[in-house]
């Protein structure tokens, strides 16, 4: 079973082109269709609680090893998730270094520049649009906020925090 | 091309890079690459603008999540395999027992604490943080034109369209390389260098 899950998570992680969001839909077909280890409620749940702690999405795959294994299940599919996705990153790395002195290089990878500035964009617009959902309130914390990282080099916690504040204050 | 000078940049010792990277990992609530610019580029130096924005540009490319790509590529540019190992370590070790403790609970309450009118307006702010993010990249970097429509073809893809995200990187992700090297004057005879 551990075992299991330590391949079908390594799969996913070798898949997750885009990171945690883009491998959602496939992890689903996996864990809930293929396999039957979760439902669809909790597979919905374990999300929202990945989504509550801070750091990398990707982490949801630990929460879900843990809803089905327990904690054997967890280290499994963290390890099965985060690690062959990083040997990857290591060798692409190592590439680059020994291709670092060819003229086309450089180049090349600025034009991933744009790609991916521009899905962090996405997903500042799509969590925006999920805030809505609470009113209009989050909408003016969201474009303060925009405007305060934006233009400032103060430090993003100061709207993490007024975010919290007037979150507790007006959707309590 | 007239860009100003690249600030001064700092290498991090192990230490400072593990450090680093426990702050993006504990801060990076709903945006850990909005943290991990502000943390790398701005708050330490470790990286000009320019290259973390590559480096996380591949890190995009390749399957896993761009941050943590990232991580092995910066660990390991400073400090080869402990460097990649401390950074990633770093990024994950913070959110993970943090992760542990609300299983923990959610296993014993079967529900999550109550902090849900907290959280929906922290998420708010960390929306406009990513967002801001992207914007302040994007001016700093000063992209041509070209570059700012394949920017908001990936946005409006992803966002509006809901394309998944590899069809995305695989389709615009050549197009914007060709592009760029184009503009280099590496392809299509002269170019349009200069």
């Amino acid at each position: 079973m551990i075992l299991q899950i330590l391949l079908t998570f390594s799969i996913l992680s070798l898949v997750a082109i885009g990171g945690a969001n883009a491998v959602l839909p496939e992890m689903h077909r996996q864990l809930v269709e293929l396999h039957g280890w979760l439902d669809d409620a909790t597979f919905s749940q374990l999300y929202a609680l990945a989504q509550a702690a801070p750091g990398p999405n990707i982490l949801v795959a630990s929460v879900m090893g843990w809803r089905i294994a327990g904690a054997g299940g967890m280290a499994a599919a963290t390890f099965g998730m985060l690690v062959p996705a990083a040997i990857l990153a290591w060798y692409v790395a190592g590439l680059m270094h020994r291709l670092r002195g060819a003229a086309w290089l450089k180049p090349a990878q600025g034009g991933l520049v744009p790609v991916a500035i521009g899905l962090i964009l996405a997903a500042g617009i799509t969590m925006a649009e999920a805030a809505h959902s609470h009113g209009v309130m989050p909408i003016i914390v969201v474009a303060i906020s925009t405007l305060f990282v934006w233009r400032t080099n103060y430090s993003p916690l100061w709207v993490l925090a007024g975010g919290g504040v007037l979150g507790a204050i007006f959707l309590g | 091309m007239p860009e100003a000078p690249p600030p001064a940049t700092i290498i991090p010792g192990p230490a400072e890079l593990f450090a680093g990277y426990l702050k993006i990992g504990l801060f990076g609530f709903g945006g850990v690459a909005a943290w991990a610019r502000r943390v790398i580029v701005e708050e330490r130096h470790w990286l000009t603008e320019r290259d973390y924005a590559e480096v996380l540009g591949l890190g995009q490319v390749l399957p896993g999540p761009n941050v943590g790509n990232a991580a092995v590529m910066i660990g390991r540019r400073f400090h080869g395999l402990s460097g990649a190992l401390l950074a990633t370590a770093g990024l994950y070790c913070a959110p993970f027992v943090i992760l542990v403790l609300l299983c923990l609970f959610y296993d014993r309450y079967g529900q999550l604490p109550a902090v849900a009118p907290v959280m929906a307006g922290i998420a708010a702010g960390a929306a406009g943080m990513v967002i801001g993010t992207a914007f302040k990249m994007a001016g700093k970097l000063k992209l041509r034109p070209e570059a700012v429509a394949i920017l908001l073809l990936a946005t409006i893809g992803a966002a509006w369209l809901g394309l998944p995200l590899p069809v995305i990187v695989l389709v615009l992700g050549p197009i914007s390389i060709a592009l760029s090297l184009w503009r280099a004057g590496l392809i299509g005879g002269t170019g349009a260098a200069r």
